[in-house]
């Protein structure tokens, strides 16, 4: 098992926004959780991060590693989890090239230079881009550049936060198809997603969380065909 | 012509000071949101650590135990105050402003202030109340070129002063800390998704401003030796003018409007009778900044405190 979440619980301004949820991700898995805007998703990804305090109970395991020991840029430099948050928060005043090179601040390996050669391979409108300020991309350039960032600060377990968010269908198509392949490179995915159809045809199991609560969990197929899904979720 | 180029001459050693603190300033303001009030008392600290570690090697010079010309003196002093003095902004910024980072912003404002009363006080305490003078190390020579009148004093401070602001500049550009920095003053909240460590990237910023004001402390008293606990503080707010001017986040900018303040002030002087000095310079700058409120290289941020 690559993540095991227990009793997560986190709370803004004493209005508890995770009710005590746990799941489980194995390596290699794309996993998906969908629900509402405000279910809780975004804030489950910045827990695991580290971005936001969980309350006492909440258990968190990453590989044989207690999570809530690590600050929230050691699990980007120590435990390659990365994470495209909601809005990407490219540093606009960067260029697309200092954008990547930021997000391997604290690598010190060979594999930089590779790994951001993939990245332009991956993209090549990055590459085009290459010296462009991040805040002149187009949104589907932004995503691309948001998705690079985090294949090359953490490769383990990417943790993506609605990342069809404002693209047109044909960029859509081409982010989802690079998060493919980065994934059957080895790359674990845990995504958010309000577009439930796409995020389960993409992923292999998914989880549905409604008002902080885990609902209902399963395998893509299953939670398609589940008639309550279908009726919440994917337009009856 | 020769009273203008004097003018000239005497500005840009004014605005060197200037440059240097406001350079600091504008790096903590732009990447910690934050007014480092207690700024111009590291200016003050800066100069008399600069004069206990001048002293120190005097006195080893003259027991024979450093044959060093006193050029090399000089700069020994600069580089060891300056590693000395970036301890004691590291130091300000681990007990000062970390534990109110994410207090309101005016309660770290008045976390400088209070650090500053501290530093001025600690010093009177430290030292008492009189005034001490920085051992000249290097013997003034007067040089005239068609009737204006350069010191060598001079020359090293304006050298020194673009030197530093010059290595400033290309720390931040061309560095991976330095692409921390200008990360960091665009959105601190989602640096740490990239492995940055905010608290490294503050520490490492208010050591670089630290010791670029015990440069411009020691500068200063090169030119001016006499030193007393509240030098810094008229300095202080002059260079905070110079760092807004300057613009968020650009390290030119400081560096040039810190000058340019030199300028204004020198030359309202030359203008008018120099009791009106700062009336006339301050109202030239409060008209700038009407017509440009960000400055004049002002870097664009994002307004989103949190993820």
């Amino acid at each position: 098992m690559l993540l095991s979440v227990e009793n997560l619980r986190v709370s803004y301004d004493r209005i508890r926004a995770l009710q005590g949820i746990g799941f489980e991700i194995d390596e290699g898995e794309i996993v998906c959780i969908i629900g509402a805007n405000g279910a809780g998703k975004s804030t489950t990804l910045l827990a695991i991060s580290r971005m936001v305090a969980v309350e006492a109970g909440t258990r968190m395991r990453y590989r044989d590693k207690d999570l809530l020991q690590y600050s929230a840029d050691k699990v980007v430099s120590q435990l390659a989890i990365s994470h495209v948050p909601e809005g990407r928060r490219l540093f606009d005043n960067l260029t697309v090239m200092e954008n990547l090179r930021l997000a391997c601040f604290a690598r010190r390996d060979a594999g930089i230079k590779p790994d951001i050669d993939r990245v332009l391979a991956i993209f090549p409108r990055l590459a085009e881009r290459e010296h462009q300020k991040a805040g002149t991309l187009s949104g589907g350039e932004q995503q691309m550049l948001a998705v690079g960032r985090a294949f090359v600060s953490g490769r383990e377990l990417m943790l993506l936060d609605e990342p069809s968010m404002g693209l047109a269908p044909l960029m859509m198509k081409t982010v989802f198809d690079a998060l493919r392949e980065i994934n059957q490179e080895g790359t674990t995915i845990l995504l958010v997603e309000q577009n439930a159809q796409l995020a389960l045809q993409f992923a292999g199991r998914g989880y549905v969380l409604e008002n902080g609560n885990l609902v209902l969990e399963g395998k893509s197929a299953d939670l398609l065909a589940d008639p309550a899904v279908k009726q919440a979720y994917l337009g009856g | 012509m020769a009273l203008f180029l004097q003018n000239l001459v005497n500005a840009l050693q004014w605005g060197s000071f200037y440059a240097l603190i406001a350079l600091g300033y504008s790096m903590v303001y732009s990447i910690l949101m934050l007014f480092n009030f207690a700024h111009g008392d590291i200016f003050m600290v800066g100069a008399y650590i600069g004069v206990g570690v001048a002293f120190v090697l005097i006195a080893m010079a003259s027991q024979g135990a450093l044959a060093l010309p006193p050029w090399a003196i000089l700069i020994l002093t600069i580089l060891f105050a300056m590693i000395l003095t970036s301890f004691v902004g590291m130091l300000v910024e681990r007990i000062g402003y970390r534990p109110l980072r994410a207090a309101p912003r005016a309660s770290a404002a008045i976390t400088g202030l209070m650090i500053g009363i501290i530093l001025e006080t600690g010093n009177l305490a430290l030292l008492g109340a009189r005034r001490i003078r920085f051992p000249s190390l290097i013997d003034t020579t007067v040089y005239e070129v068609g009737g204006v009148f350069i010191t060598n004093t001079k020359i090293i401070i304006v050298v020194v002063a673009l030197l530093l602001a010059t290595a400033m500049h290309l720390f931040v550009r061309k560095t991976k800390w330095g692409l921390a920095m200008r990360a960091m003053a665009f959105d601190y909240v989602a640096v740490p998704l990239m492995g940055v460590s905010v608290n490294a990237i503050a520490a490492l910023t208010f050591a670089l401003g630290s010791a670029l004001a015990a440069a411009a402390g020691i500068l200063y008293a090169l030119a001016y030796p006499v030193l007393d606990p509240y030098m810094g503080i008229l300095f202080g707010w002059k260079a905070f003018v110079a760092a807004i001017l300057g613009g968020r986040g650009s390290v030119m900018g400081a560096t040039l409007a810190g000058f340019l303040l030199g300028f204004i002030e020198i030359f309202a002087a030359m203008i008018f009778p120099s009791s009106l000095r700062d009336l006339i310079a301050y109202s030239i700058v409060l008209l700038i900044l009407i017509v440009r409120p960000h400055g004049f290289f002002g870097e664009p941020y994002s307004a989103r405190l949190r993820l």
